[in-house]
């Protein structure tokens, strides 16, 4: 397959993976903030092609792990309202709110659907005019044009049964926020490429100056990963702090002004809670006052309630890249995909669910 | 079932079937749909039956108008039974009526049995298109006669509009096993290689993009197809064939964990050497689903000796429906249900089961 499997070739693995032992004197950590990039590392085995000094530390970007328990609540709330049609991207449903997930709400009669698009979404709205239709808009800045631009033909189609529930996130707030921790380990980080498709990376270069951390800009493919850290490691081989675009085939600079021009039209930058991490100044979007009107929240009230992990679930500690997902004493065992104690095990690009699928040996012992 | 009801139509029209007692319209494709009269036992019954089901699946057995099938078995045999639920009924390159033959002649093959008779039981809804009934039927039939089975018995219920999608069909199968040893994963040894009958994925992506009227630049086709021949071939040629499986739902990820889990064994394939279509692959990826997951309907694999390894592909590499036969690798002595694939950049990664629905991911 054009465009994948180039980015696969063993041997081209196997130069990057050799070219970063050659250049690497010591022990460096480094973080790939996208759920996407662990889920690759841990499927392709990108790691064990690394020398040891090199950890890979998994970072917070799984939209659907980072969305706040409030938010499924009240997505829940809203689904089993009558006459409402709450309608979702496919791996929300089996996220746990507190008591139940959307998947149990929608076989006890909630109308709940599975769309693979937000404009999906509107269409649902104008076949049913006499219902209300709320699109649950989650996800980094990577599905927020798309959302936005389902906010926007909403608008100019005078649609008034549709409304979106936001919890939208942005990357670069919550990289600051972790290099801030006290104790922070990371060293440098490989930035999610298709974050940067539609923002660019301009945003990200006072944290490489401020932070003196590399940054590299990085693809999702098994050599797209091992040439980000390569970068990554010779910039701090070198002592150099400053934002790298590896993902030139997609990425540049000023990112896609047409979609940040709509994101712009229709959300604004809010604070927001990110589960496992807390609250974070200016870390999310909202619906801008323009298009108050479709925020599922002025219809329905607001979300409310601080994020709590409960019980033994140590997800926290892995969104913020402070222990791996094997590490947890519950991984494989008490926590399964069919039983999950976190999101972390339930979503698609969850590090523990990735953990999980590709490097558990069969009996449920976490693996090392 | 619902109580017998006379429809309502007017007797007077000219009858076309004896059954009806000159009672009943003639049925008309392009107007008339499933009621609740068509599973009530009566007179509309029997001409449904009559006009749309014993033409197409034509035998002796039908013909008798029995309560069942008798049928003359000697040996030792094999017996399934499965149900199809697919929605929509027709999507690229299959239905619903063929999948509900070849689904299961495939399952009495993996018994490493000769498919022979087959029972068809149909809940429709009240409301289905007779056209689309008929349609579904008429692909049956053509599918048994290429799986080399008779329909020979069969049921009927209708149930209300909304409570089914059009039609729902269960089929169970019997054959007479042709295996001269057990086919079951305990056969299975360390050393045994597994052979794939082809590319993956076709099917499930076929009725994804159907269900979910996604648009593709060319259409993706289900594999759905009977692999009889070939097995029967293999069977016949004496390859010491230790476990079949076909790769329905859960893929060849779930068949393999399956066999490795019950033969007690650890199993190792090679990725790259896993046949999946470009489109389908391209599919995958943008929807992040593993083709390994993905259900197909036309494709297994055989677990075979190692000294047979050669001659089984030769035989099966002969028919159409598994000429992309390849070697994907083999069973060793290890840890039971653990089945590890080499990657595409040399490195290891388990293959596990699916947990739960396949869900497309948000990006």
């Amino acid at each position: 397959m054009k465009y994948r499997d180039e980015y696969r070739t063993p041997e081209a693995a196997r130069g990057y993976a050799d070219a970063i032992a050659r250049i690497t004197t010591r022990p460096w950590t480094l973080m790939e903030v996208c759920g996407g990039q662990t889920h690759a590392i841990v499927r392709f085995g990108i790691d064990q092609l690394l020398p040891e000094t090199i950890s890979l530390i998994h970072g917070p970007g799984c939209p659907v792990c980072v969305t706040p328990i409030a938010y499924i609540d009240k997505a829940l709330e809203i689904a089993g309202l009558p006459g409402v049609i709450l309608c979702t991207f496919g791996d929300m449903l089996r996220v746990p709110g507190t008591h139940s997930d959307l998947s149990a709400a929608r076989a006890r009669g909630a109308d709940i659907r599975v769309v693979y698009s937000p404009l999906e979404a509107l269409t649902v709205a104008r076949e049913n005019p006499g219902h209300e239709v709320v699109f649950f808009a989650v996800g980094f800045e990577t599905t927020a044009p798309a959302n936005a631009m389902a906010v926007y033909q909403a608008e100019r189609a005078g649609l008034e049964n549709f409304s979106v529930l936001v919890s939208q996130v942005l990357v670069p707030p919550a990289i600051r926020a972790l290099l801030e921790r006290p104790g922070n380990q990371v060293q440098g980080f490989l930035a999610a490429g298709h974050v940067c498709t539609i923002t660019g990376y301009e945003a990200y270069e006072p944290i490489a100056r401020e932070h003196g951390v590399p940054i590299v800009v990085t693809g999702f493919e098994p050599l797209d990963i091992l040439e980000g850290v390569y970068r990554c490691v010779r910039q701090l081989e070198k002592g150099e702090s400053w934002v790298e675009n590896q993902y030139s085939r997609a990425v540049r600079r000023p990112g896609n002004a047409m979609a940040q021009h709509v994101m712009q039209a229709v959300f604004q930058v809010v604070p927001r809670q990110w589960r496992g991490m807390g609250g974070i100044p200016d870390s999310g979007l909202g619906v801008s006052p323009a298009y108050r009107s479709f925020d599922a929240e002025a219809r329905f009230g607001t979300v409310n309630g601080e994020d709590e992990i409960q019980g033994e679930c140590l997800s926290g500690a892995v969104l913020r890249g402070e222990i791996r997902p094997d590490q947890c004493p519950a991984f494989g065992t008490r926590c399964t995909p069919e039983r999950p104690l976190g999101v972390t095990m339930v979503s698609e690009e969850g590090a523990c669910a990735a953990y999980y699928r590709y490097r558990r040996p069969a009996g449920g012992k976490a693996c090392e | 079932m619902p109580p017998i009801t006379v429809i309502a139509d007017p007797p007077e029209v000219k009858p076309v079937s004896d059954s009806c007692d000159n009672h009943c319209p003639p049925l008309n494709d392009d107007h008339d749909v499933v009621k609740m009269a068509h599973g009530g036992g009566g007179r509309a019954m029997a001409q449904l039956l009559d006009d749309i089901f014993r033409p197409a699946f034509d035998n002796p057995w039908l013909a008798q108008q029995h309560d069942g099938a008798v049928v003359d078995m000697p040996g030792t045999m094999a017996f399934t039974t499965d149900s199809y639920v697919v929605r929509p009924l027709f999507f690229p390159g299959s239905d619903i009526g063929t999948m509900a033959v070849h689904g299961t002649v495939n399952d009495l093959a993996m018994c490493g049995a000769r498919p022979q008779y087959l029972s068809a039981g149909f809940i429709l809804e009240e409301g289905l298109p007779l056209a689309t009934l008929r349609r579904v039927v008429d692909a049956m039939a053509a599918a048994a006669v290429d799986a080399g089975v008779q329909i020979v018995t069969g049921d009927l219920k209708v149930v209300e509009r909304g409570k089914a999608d059009g039609v729902y069909i269960n089929t169970a199968g019997v054959g007479k096993v042709m295996a001269p040893k057990p086919v079951e994963p305990s056969r299975v040894q360390a050393g045994d290689r597994i052979l794939l009958s082809g590319d993956l994925g076709r099917h499930g992506v076929a009725v994804m993009t159907a269900r979910e009227k996604l648009e593709l630049e060319s259409a993706i086709e289900s594999d759905c197809a009977s692999v009889v021949q070939p097995v029967l071939a293999l069977l016949e040629e004496r390859v010491d064939v230790r476990c079949l499986r076909d790769l329905t739902r859960g893929g060849l990820a779930s068949a393999l964990v399956e066999i490795s889990e019950s033969a007690g064994l650890a199993a190792e394939v090679r990725e790259v050497d896993i046949p999946v279509r470009e489109d389908v692959s391209a599919f995958c990826e943008l929807l992040g689903l593993d083709p390994l997951h993905v259900a197909n309907e036309g494709r297994f694999i055989a677990i075979v000796a190692e000294q047979d390894v050669t001659r089984a592909t030769d035989i099966l590499r002969r028919y159409p429906v598994s000429q992309g036969t390849v070697d994907i690798g083999h069973f060793v002595q290890g840890t039971a249900g653990l089945v590890t694939a080499s990657s595409m950049i040399g490195a290891s990664r388990m293959i596990d089961r699916l947990s739960g629905e396949q869900l497309p991911r948000i990006c």
